[in-house]
C-alpha cells in the first residue's frame, strides 16, 4: 500500500460516520435497482417462456354457443395462425367444510391429444386419459388450498345435475395465473379454482355437443390484434359473439403486465431518487473535505504529485462509500429480489419463476453507484486538480458575510444574536440550504406517499364493501331465472332482506368511440346497494336513463343528457339508445347502472335476475350455506365481508413489510442529510463555536448556534416535504388509474402527522450524534486550526 | 510592465550553485516568497525565466513543471505543512515513494535526529520536531534544490537554532543548492551567499568566504 493509500484508508476512517450514512443511501439504491429489476427480467423470463411453452393465445372469444363449423371460418380470417374452440363454463363445487361453497371455473380440453392453445402444465399426476373421462385436473393453488391430491374425488354442480370426478393431476396455465372468482377483485384460492375436464365430458353435462362458447386465437408475428379482433367480431356477433379481446385485457396476463410495469416504473424511480441524494450529500462532504485538506492539497503538488494523482486520491473518498453500498446493496438485493420473486411466485403461477442475477444487472448498479460518486465528487475533485500549489499554499480567504436583504427588513435587530448568527449563515449559502431542504423534505415525501397510499386503499375498500355494498351474501345464478326466486330466497331461515340484481352485456357506441359494458340493473329503491360519489353523498338510481362511471363517460366523451346507442350483446341484440341521467366518480370497474325496469324495457324481457344480495341474521350461517348449495341455479356465494377480511389480512402483511421499508429508506434519507449537514457546519465554524466556549458559552449555548441551523433546515422542509408527497401522490394515482380501478386520494392529517414524527425523530439522532461530538470539542486544539 | 499591475518582483538576476547555501533576506512584502515559488517551479514569471542546470523551466505551469518538482525539488515551509493523518515516517514515505533514488524514511528522519520518533503523528511531535520531519520530507529525496520558506519562522531560538544546524548540514552536500528565505538577519552569516530584496528587488548582496557556526549565532 503506498502512503498516499494510508492516507486515503485512515481519513475514511476519521468520517467513517458521515461515509458510513452516505453507503447506507447508495446501498438502498443500489438494492432497489438489483430487487426491482431483478424481479422484472425474472418475471420477464418466466412469462415469456410460459406463454411460449403453453402456446398461451393472443385473442379469446366467448360466445353463447356455436357451431364446430364456424372455427375453420376464424380460423382463416388474414393474421390468425391458428383457432380452438372450448366449452366452458362455472360450476358449483360440493367439498364439504364450512363457509360459503367453493366455485369453479370449468374448462373443456381435448384428450388424449393437448390443446394447441392454451396448453396447460402438469405438475402432478397425469393428463385426461379421453375426453369423455369423468376425470379432472385441478389448479395448483386452489388444489394446494383444498389439499386435494391425484386420487381424490370432488362434486361439481353442472348444469343443475351433480357429477363426481376423479382428480387425476394438477397443473398451472398462464391463463389463470391470477384466478379471480366471478363478481370478485381478489384471487380466494380457497372458494375459487380452475379445473380442466375433458371437452366431451362438459360439451354432454352442459348439452352443448358439437357446439362450443368460447374461441382462442393464435396470430402470426406480423398480424395486428386490432384489426384481427375487429374481423372475428365481424364476423361472429351475428352468431352471438360477445366481443373478442386481446391478451392485454386478458385478466391474468394484464394483472402481471400491470405488476410488472410498476416495477419497471418504480425500478428506474427510487434507485434515481437514493442515488441523487448520495450524489448530494457526497458533493457537500467532499467539498468541505478539499477545503480542509487545502494544506495537504499543496503539499503533494509542491513535492511533485502529479495533478491527476491528488485528483484520484480524493475522489477514492467518494469512491470509497459508493463501492461499500454498491456491495452492500448487491447483497441485501439479491436476497430481497429472491424473496420478492418467491412471494410473485404465491400469486403469480410461474412454474419457471427463479430470481436471476445477471451480471449486467450487477455491473449496472455498481455504475450507477460509481457514476453518483463521480458526479457528487466532480467539482470538488475538478477544484483539486485546478488548484495551483503556490495558490494552496496560502490560506483560503475568509468567508464572506455581507449585510444583504435579511439585514434590510429591520426584523434581524430585534433578534437575538445567536439567531441572527444562525439565518445569517443560511442566507450566506442560499444554494446549500436549500439542497439540504430539498433532502429533508425528500425523505417526508417518501413516507408521506407511502402513508397516503395506504390511505387510499383503506378508504376504497371501506367505500367499497362496507358503504356501497351493504348486503351480506351476493348470490349469482348460473343463468337468468326469474325475479320471483326472491320470494323463495326470502323464506329462507335466517334471510333479512333479498334484492334481486341481473347484468346485461352490452356494446356502447358514442361517435366514433365504442366499449363493451356490462350492465347492472336493479331496483331505484334499493337498499342493499348504496350508490356513492366521491364525496360520498347518495346517488338515487334514476328510473329511467342510465348512470355511468365517470370514468366510462369519459371513455366515451358522454357527460349528463347525452344519449347513447346501446347494443345487447344478449338473446335478441336488439338496439336501443339511453339517456345519461348522471355520471358518478366511483373507484372500481366501468359501471353502468340501470333500473331494472328500464332495462326490461330495452331488453324486451320480463323481470329477470342474474344473481341477488341477501340480508341475513348472523346466527346459523352454515345453515343457510347449506339450504342456499342445494340449490342448483345458485353458482356462487360472496360474501363481502369475508373478501374484505381475505384483502384486510394480506394487506396488512404487504403493509407492515411496505412500512418497514419506507421507514428505514426515509431514515436513511433523513439522516444523511441532516448529519452530514451538521457534521459541515460543525467542521467549518468549529474555530468560531470554540471561541465561544473558551468566552464562556455553556456547551448548551454553542449547540443551539450549530444545530439551530438544521433546526430552521428541518422546520422548512415539514411544509415542502408534505406538499412534495402529497404531489407525487396525486401524480402516482393519476399514472395508475384504469377502467379496473381509480385510487381516491385521500389525505388523513394522521398521515402527515405520523410521516412528521419519523422525520424529527430520526433527525433529532443525527442531531444527538453531532451534539456529542460537539460537546467532547478540544477547545484549544480547535482555536489553534488554522483557517 | 502594464498600468495597475502590481509586480512582486522585477530586474532580478541571480544564480544559485550547487553545494552553495543562499540566504535570501527580505521583510514581508519584499517579494522572497514569489521568487521562492518561481525557483521551485510552483509559480511561472510574467516574464524573464528560470533556468536549471542551463535549461530554462516551463513558462507555464503545466506536467513539465510539476516533473520539474517530483525530480528534484525539496521544501520546508513556515508551518511544516505534514499531513496530520500520518506518522513522522509515512509522511516522509509519501515523497520517497515518487522519487527516482531516494534514502529510506529512516535514513532520512535519522539525519535529522529523529530515529525515536519515526512512528509518532505531528500532532505527537513539538514544534521543532514536525519542522524537522518536514526537512527529512524535503531531503529524503536527494533533492538538487532545497527551498525553504522562514524554516524558523514558528520556532523558539532554540528548537530554530536545531533545525538550521540540520539544514546547515544538508547544504554541504556537493550536489544540492540550498536556499533559505527569512526576514532573520542572523541567519544571514550562516550563508555562503545572501541576498537583500526589498519591494521586489534584489538590493544587496553579500559573499561570505566561510560559514559561522550555527552555535554562535544569536537572534
Amino acid at each position: 500500500m503506498t502512503t498516499l493509500q494510508r492516507k486515503l484508508w485512515r481519513e475514511l476512517w476519521q468520517l467513517r460516520l458521515q461515509l458510513l450514512s452516505i453507503a447506507l443511501v447508495v446501498a438502498a439504491g443500489v438494492m432497489t435497482v438489483v430487487t426491482m429489476n431483478g424481479s422484472y427480467w425474472s418475471l420477464l423470463a418466466a412469462r415469456d417462456q410460459y406463454y411460449q411453452q403453453t402456446r398461451f393465445a393472443d385473442v379469446w372469444v366467448g360466445l353463447k354457443r356455436a357451431p364446430q363449423s364456424l372455427v375453420a371460418r376464424v380460423a382463416a380470417l388474414p393474421g390468425v395462425m391458428a383457432a380452438e374452440a372450448r366449452v366452458t363454463s362455472l360450476a358449483r363445487l360440493d367439498l364439504g367444510g364450512e363457509g360459503p361453497p367453493a366455485e369453479a371455473r370449468m374448462l373443456g380440453l381435448p384428450a388424449p391429444a393437448r390443446p394447441a392453445i392454451n396448453n396447460i402444465v402438469l405438475l402432478r399426476g397425469r393428463y385426461l386419459a379421453d375426453g369423455t373421462a369423468r376425470e379432472v385436473i385441478v389448479s395448483e393453488k386452489f388444489a394446494a388450498a383444498r389439499d386435494l391430491q391425484p386420487g381424490a374425488e370432488i362434486a361439481v354442480i353442472l348444469n343443475g345435475r351433480r357429477q363426481r370426478l376423479t382428480v387425476v393431476g394438477v397443473a398451472s396455465s398462464p391463463e389463470h395465473s391470477y384466478a379471480v372468482p366471478p363478481g370478485s377483485l381478489l384471487p380466494d384460492y380457497r372458494r375459487f379454482g380452475v379445473l380442466w375436464v375433458g371437452s366431451g365430458f362438459l360439451a354432454a353435462a352442459l348439452d352443448m355437443e358439437g357446439g362450443f362458447n368460447e374461441l382462442t386465437l393464435r396470430l402470426e408475428s406480423t398480424a395486428r390484434r386490432e384489426q384481427v379482433i375487429a374481423s372475428v367480431d365481424a364476423l361472429l356477433e351475428p352468431q352471438g359473439g360477445l366481443g373478442a379481446y386481446g391478451r392485454e385485457d386478458q385478466v391474468s396476463a394484464l394483472v402481471l403486465a400491470n405488476e410488472m410495469r410498476q416495477l419497471r416504473v418504480l425500478g428506474s424511480l427510487v434507485p434515481a431518487i437514493f442515488l441523487g441524494v448520495a450524489m448530494f450529500l457526497l458533493h457537500q462532504v467532499m467539498e468541505r473535505l478539499i477545503s480542509t485538506q487545502r494544506g495537504e492539497i499543496a503539499i503533494l503538488k509542491a513535492f511533485g504529485y502529479r495533478d491527476l494523482e491528488a485528483g484520484l486520491h480524493f475522489l477514492g473518498f467518494a469512491l470509497a462509500p459508493a463501492l461499500m453500498g454498491a456491495a452492500l446493496g448487491m447483497l441485501a438485493g439479491v436476497r430481497l429480489g429472491a424473496a420478492q420473486v418467491s412471494l410473485y411466485g404465491e400469486y403469480f403461477e410461474l412454474p419457471e419463476l427463479a430470481y436471476q442475477t445477471s451480471t449486467p444487472l450487477l455491473l449496472l448498479a455498481t455504475g450507477a453507484s460509481l457514476l453518483a460518486a463521480i458526479s457528487g465528487a466532480a467539482s470538488a475533485v475538478q477544484k483539486v486538480v485546478r488548484l495551483p500549489p503556490s495558490v494552496a499554499l496560502q490560506p483560503a480567504p475568509p468567508a464572506t458575510y455581507h449585510s444583504g436583504w435579511l439585514e434590510a427588513l429591520g426584523v434581524l435587530r430585534k433578534l437575538p444574536a445567536g439567531f441572527r448568527l444562525v439565518l445569517r449563515t443560511l442566507v450566506r449559502q442560499p444554494a446549500h440550504a436549500l439542497m439540504n431542504v430539498l433532502g429533508i423534505a425528500s425523505a417526508l415525501a417518501i413516507l408521506v406517499v407511502g402513508f397516503l397510499l395506504f390511505d387510499s386503499i383503506d378508504f376504497l375498500m371501506d367505500r367499497q364493501f362496507r358503504q356501497m355494498q351493504q348486503e351480506d351474501l351476493n348470490l349469482t345464478f348460473t343463468h337468468e331465472v326469474s325475479a320471483e326466486v326472491s320470494f323463495e330466497l326470502q323464506r329462507l331461515p335466517g334471510v333479512t332482506a333479498v334484492e334481486t340484481w341481473r347484468t346485461a352485456p352490452a356494446r356502447f357506441r358514442h361517435g366514433h368511440l365504442e366499449q363493451e359494458v356490462l350492465v347492472t340493473a336493479f331496483a331505484p329503491g334499493s337498499r342493499l346497494r348504496r350508490l356513492l360519489d366521491a364525496e360520498g353523498r347518495q346517488l338515487r338510481l334514476p328510473s329511467e336513463g342510465l348512470l355511468l362511471s365517470a370514468q366510462l363517460a369519459n371513455n366515451l366523451r358522454l357527460a349528463a343528457g347525452d344519449n347513447v346507442d346501446v347494443e345487447w350483446l344478449d338473446g335478441r341484440r336488439l338496439r336501443s339508445t339511453l339517456t345519461i341521467a348522471a355520471t358518478i366518480d366511483d373507484y372500481l370497474g366501468t359501471a353502468a347502472y340501470l333500473s331494472s325496469e328500464a332495462l326490461q324495457r330495452a331488453t324486451g324481457t320480463s323481470a329477470l335476475a342474474s344473481g341477488a344480495w341477501l340480508a341475513t341474521t348472523d346466527d346459523d350461517v352454515a345453515a343457510l350455506y347449506a339450504r342456499l348449495t342445494q340449490r342448483p341455479a345458485v353458482a356462487g356465494i360472496n360474501s363481502p365481508h369475508d373478501l374484505l377480511q381475505l384483502f384486510e389480512a394480506q394487506m396488512a402483511k404487504t403493509l407492515t413489510v411496505s412500512s418497514a421499508f419506507l421507514l428505514g429508506f426515509a431514515s436513511l434519507i433523513a439522516f444523511g442529510v441532516l448529519y452530514n449537514s451538521a457534521r459541515i457546519a460543525l467542521a467549518e465554524r468549529c474555530r468560531e463555536l470554540a471561541s465561544m466556549r473558551v468566552m464562556g458559552f455553556r456547551p448548551h449555548e454553542v449547540a443551539a448556534l450549530l444545530l439551530g441551523e438544521q433546526v430552521v433546515l428541518m422546520v422548512l422542509a415539514l411544509p415542502l416535504g408534505c406538499a412534495f408527497g402529497y404531489w407525487l401522490t396525486s401524480g402516482i394515482i393519476a399514472s395508475i388509474a384504469s377502467d379496473t380501478y381509480r385510487m381516491p386520494l385521500v389525505a388523513e392529517g394522521s398521515s402527515f402527522a405520523m410521516a412528521i414524527a419519523v422525520v424529527l425523530l430520526v433527525s433529532s439522532i443525527s442531531l444527538l450524534f453531532v451534539r456529542r461530538r460537539l460537546d467532547r470539542l478540544d477547545l484549544i486544539a480547535a482555536l489553534k486550526t488554522r483557517e | 510592465m502594464e498600468a495597475g499591475v502590481v509586480a512582486a518582483l522585477s530586474d532580478v538576476d541571480l544564480d544559485l550553485r550547487a553545494g552553495q547555501l543562499t540566504v535570501l533576506l527580505g521583510a514581508s512584502g519584499s517579494g522572497k516568497s514569489t521568487l521562492l515559488n518561481l525557483l521551485g517551479g510552483l509559480d511561472v514569471p510574467s516574464s524573464g525565466e528560470v533556468r536549471y542546470l542551463g535549461v530554462p523551466l516551463p513558462v507555464r505551469v503545466n506536467d513539465a513543471l510539476t516533473e520539474y518538482r517530483r525530480r528534484h525539488v525539496g521544501f520546508v515551509f513556515q508551518f511544516y505543512h505534514l499531513i496530520p493523518g500520518l506518522t513522522a515516517r509515512e509522511n516522509v514515505a509519501l515523497v520517497a515513494e515518487i522519487a527516482d533514488a531516494p534514502l529510506t524514511p529512516e535514513q532520512a528522519l535519522a539525519r535529522v535526529g529523529l530515529s525515536d520518533r519515526l512512528d509518532h503523528f505531528p500532532s505527537q511531535l513539538s514544534g521543532g520536531e514536525q519542522q524537522r520531519v518536514a526537512i527529512a520530507r524535503a531531503i529524503v529525496k536527494r533533492p538538487r534544490v532545497l527551498l525553504c520558506d522562514e524554516p524558523t519562522g514558528a520556532l523558539d531560538v532554540a528548537t530554530g537554532r536545531l533545525v538550521l544546524q540540520v539544514l546547515e548540514e544538508v547544504s554541504r552536500d556537493p550536489a544540492t543548492t540550498t536556499a533559505i528565505i527569512t526576514h532573520n538577519v542572523a541567519i544571514g552569516s550562516l550563508a555562503d551567499q545572501v541576498l537583500h530584496l526589498s519591494s521586489g528587488r534584489i538590493v544587496g548582496r553579500e559573499q561570505h568566504e566561510s560559514r559561522v557556526p550555527v552555535a554562535s549565532i544569536v537572534w
